[in-house]
């Protein structure tokens, strides 16, 4: 078998592990919270008989392991069962909550990795020079102030005062592309302000790690102008370091997002799980942390598949 | 006499330096150095490190590496102080009229990218060819350079290529922008000795059948007598001698090129063998989760205080040898019976006698000391774990140990980094002998060091031998060292012991195959000897 073949499907293999790992541990999670999910239905004046009924109808006597595999069971076919607040699918009510996050998310990495790498790739062409720290103290300054001080200081300015974007990222089916791309502009602004520092810092080191090969003199010597040298001799070498650490920020887009959605009142899966907890809605938050550890499992697998295939004695084996 | 290529005049060089525990400061490590260069022929720069020789080619480019700066002088090329333009003047000379070839091809090339982009990269960027042209020219330079399957080669990556064909590779990357001058910084250095023979021979073909000129920087006087039409000999920054080869080879005046030519010239009786103190039967092993065996039924033996010497090339299985030897690598078959009694195959189950008896020297004596710890303490080590030396007895055992190594007790309380190459390493050496060692272990232990430096180690070493009575496991790829220093030679090739004697039945026709090959290699400090060993060899394949 091709090397390469053989270390992804390891891969695969160890993702697909580590998220039954995941799914295990949000179960075992939920259970030893005091209470159950009866008690949180009928409340703190329920009967001992109308907790017992209720227990028996929703399945909680059965063993924890026979109720965690029907759970899982169900979560693969795409059943992650029924909210108890409000009685809705699980998986449909999230389904658009989950589009709306994966919408925003996409959109702050569309701004911010490019542009995060591209400061790296300035920040190393003026290495030391004022450009370089600027780029690093205005973006660790931004990284610094806590996302939601960032989301009121932009909704007052940006939002109020000047009226140049709406300061509640409200979205629904009808608006078009243009409207909605409007709406979240200062959210995306502010998830990119969040990430924009790690990446353009490890771009930065892992550039200037490659600058000392010798064979970046090689390149000197042939007379290339210091961006070629970078962007063709240096940045293809420095591609995996940088892929894990834009991975981990893509991550955390989805991921981190709970805090700035509920700034900005936008319909994500950051706004829907803190609903939820909020009323104890065990199997929701069970269901959101399943699909959050997917998809962190998934863009960290994304991130170590193209760290193997940017290696080239992987890639082209003797 | 037309106008040179190369004119450099009054050059001066500096850098600046940070110690770690001092202010940075400007250094001086060029102090003025005058040559010309014709079109067409070549001047070897030659001298140990830190004397300035590459720092010299590079500013033919006008390139400072690190924080290296041209201070001073002129450096004129095709009529033009290229020290007076700015750096876009700099990039247009680079890779068009003057070109580099580093020493180490492996570490040079780009690994990301292949071949072919990275030979033709410098002629379209800087316009000289169109991307078809320039390829058109790299394969016939490939053919030319000897490497094989040269249409598709380029279409590799550098991994993909052995260490030797890379540094072809390197030549005609250099070749192909069509370039004046060429500046082959120690292009065979890294290289073994066959290897580097056809590596030199196919460079020279090269330089004479396109009429470039070239400075060719080595520490190797035999190697660049055979390339040169001059050479300039350099010390400290500062020229020595310069003259022609014939001038500088065979009627040296300075007593600094004297000392070069006559390197390792050391004449060491050898002595019959005796009963062994150490016997290794049979060895054979391979590494962990590989397929191949790395030693195939190795046997030798050591007599007491006397030196063996283990030549091969890299990855003939000499330091795989030492790692059985050692324990650090368990083998699969064969044992190793060492002063009367059979070691156990894997180091941790050792007695500390057995290892106490048992020393080994690396190449590399940075690395194998920790910086950290002060010369004393290094040394100090092994007396307080074999002998449970402590206080005033260790500090004078210290002492002697320095003595005989030849640095005495001033150096106690240095630091690694405060010494030089050659001092490391005897540190290194005064370490292993501080545990009394009936033999030590010298893996490639010279290697890393100038020819002088590497000679006065040698002297240390038989000297030590002759007053401790230690037997040497001498691993080495250079003949000359091995005819320095040893009394019996193994000769390994790919695993296997080829050739086993004394010195003086191994070195003595006939001889078989691989032997008089390696043999053959060794380039001779004789004007010529390439051209001929290039014919008998060409004659003797022509004759089969």
């Amino acid at each position: 078998m091709h090397p390469i073949l053989k270390l992804v499907s390891q891969r695969l293999a160890l993702g697909l592990l580590l998220l039954l790992a995941a799914s295990a541990l949000i179960f075992v999670g939920t259970q030893i919270l005091p209470g159950d999910v009866a008690q949180s239905i009928l409340g703190q004046s329920a009967t001992p008989e109308a907790l017992a009924n209720l227990r028996k109808d929703l399945g909680l006597n059965e063993p924890a392991l026979s109720r965690y595999f029907s759970w899982l069971g169900g979560a693969i076919q795409g059943d992650l069962g029924t909210a108890l607040t409000n009685g809705q699918d699980i998986a449909t009510s999230m389904g658009k909550r989950l589009g709306n996050t994966l919408f925003l998310a996409f959109w702050a990495a569309v701004v911010s990795v490019p542009l995060a790498i591209f400061l790296g790739l300035v920040a190393v062409r003026y290495k030391d020079r004022w450009p370089d720290k600027m780029i690093s103290a205005v973006t660790l300054t931004s990284i610094s102030i806590p996302e939601f001080l960032i989301g009121y200081v932009l909704m007052y300015f940006v939002g109020v005062k000047l009226g140049w974007a709406p300061s509640v990222a409200m979205i629904n089916d009808s608006m078009s592309l243009g409207q909605k791309l409007h709406a979240i502009a200062l959210p995306v602004t502010v998830l990119t302000l969040v990430v924009l520092a790690h990446m353009m810092r490890m771009t930065r080191a892992a550039i200037l790690n490659v600058m000392q090969s010798a064979y970046i003199e090689t390149a000197e010597l042939k007379g290339l102008s210091s961006f070629q040298v970078i962007s063709r001799h240096a940045f293809p070498n420095a591609i995996a370091p940088i892929v894990n650490v834009v991975m981990l920020n893509l991550a955390y887009l989805v991921v981190g997002v709970v805090v700035v959605e509920v700034v900005f009142v936008y319909p994500g899966m950051g706004q829907y799980l803190v609903d939820h907890v909020a009323k104890r809605d065990v199997p929701v938050v069970q269901a959101c942390g399943l699909v959050f550890a997917a998809v962190y499992i998934l863009l960290n697998m994304v991130a170590d598949i193209v760290s193997i295939l940017a290696n080239p004695r992987l890639r082209h084996p003797k | 006499m037309s106008d040179p290529l190369l004119k450099v005049r009054g050059l001066k060089i500096g850098a600046t330096v940070y110690p770690p525990d001092a202010k940075p400061h400007k250094i001086k490590i060029v102090h003025g150095v005058d040559f010309e260069l014709q079109k067409g022929k070549v001047l070897g720069l030659i001298g140990e490190s830190g004397a300035g020789k590459s720092t010299i080619g590079l500013s033919a480019l006008g390139y400072g590496r690190g924080g290296v700066e041209l201070t001073d002088g002129e450096v004129w090329v095709n009529g033009r102080d290229i020290l007076k333009g700015g750096i876009g003047d700099l990039r247009k000379l680079r890779g068009a009229e003057v070109t580099y070839v580093a020493q180490s091809a492996a570490a040079s090339f780009n690994p990301a990218k292949k071949i072919m982009d990275q030979v033709v990269e410098a002629s379209v960027s800087q316009g000289k060819f169109s991307r078809a042209d320039a390829e058109a020219k790299a394969r016939l330079l490939f053919d030319k350079l000897g490497l094989p399957d040269p249409d598709n080669i380029g279409s590799r990556y550098p991994h993909q290529v052995s260490g030797g064909q890379l540094q072809r590779c390197m030549t005609a990357l250099a070749l192909c922008p069509e370039p004046d001058l060429v500046v082959f910084d120690e292009p065979t250095t890294a290289l073994d000795v066959t290897t580097q023979i056809d590596v030199l021979a196919a460079i020279k073909e090269a330089i004479r059948d396109t009429g470039v000129a070239a400075l060719y920087i080595t520490h190797d006087l035999a190697v660049v007598a055979q390339v040169s039409d001059e050479i300039m000999v350099l010390k400290m920054g500062n020229m020595v001698e310069y003259g022609t080869v014939d001038q500088i080879i065979n009627h040296p005046q300075e007593d600094y090129t004297k000392a070069l030519v006559s390197v390792r010239s050391i004449n060491h009786e050898e002595k019959t063998p005796t009963q062994p103190i150490l016997s290794a039967k049979n060895i054979t092993a391979r590494y962990k989760g590989t397929k191949f065996d790395v030693l195939h039924d190795v046997s030798i033996d050591i007599s007491p205080g006397q030196t063996l010497a283990v030549v091969g090339e890299s990855g003939s299985g000499k330091s795989t040898l030492a790692r059985v030897i050692t324990g650090l690598l368990p083998p699969k078959g064969g044992s190793t019976d060492f002063a009367g009694r059979t070691l156990t195959p894997d180091q941790p189950s050792r007695s500390r006698e057995d290892l106490r008896e048992l020393q080994m020297i690396y190449q590399m004596a940075d690395v194998a000391m920790n910086p950290r710890q002060t010369v004393g303490t290094i040394i100090g080590r092994p007396l307080e774990f074999y002998f449970g030396m402590k206080g005033e007895e260790k500090r004078k055992r210290i002492a002697e140990l320095l003595e005989e190594i030849e640095m005495g007790d001033g150096f106690i309380d240095r630091y690694p980094a405060e010494l030089s190459g050659g001092q490391k390493q005897r540190v290194c050496i005064a370490r292993a002998l501080a545990a009394k060692p009936k033999l030590i272990i010298c893996d490639e232990v010279t290697s890393a060091l100038d020819p002088l430096v590497a000679d006065g180690i040698l002297k240390l070493l038989l000297n030590l031998q002759k007053r401790e009575d230690v037997a040497y496991l001498f691993i080495t790829h250079d003949l000359a060292t091995v005819r320095a220093i040893a009394d019996s030679i193994a000769v390994m090739y790919q695993g296997k012991v080829v050739r086993y004697g004394t010195k003086s039945e191994v070195l003595s026709p006939p001889f078989d195959d691989y032997t008089d090959l390696l043999l053959s290699s060794v380039p001779e400090m004789k004007i010529g000897w390439l051209e001929n060993v290039i014919a008998t060899r060409k004659m003797e394949s022509a004759g089969n």
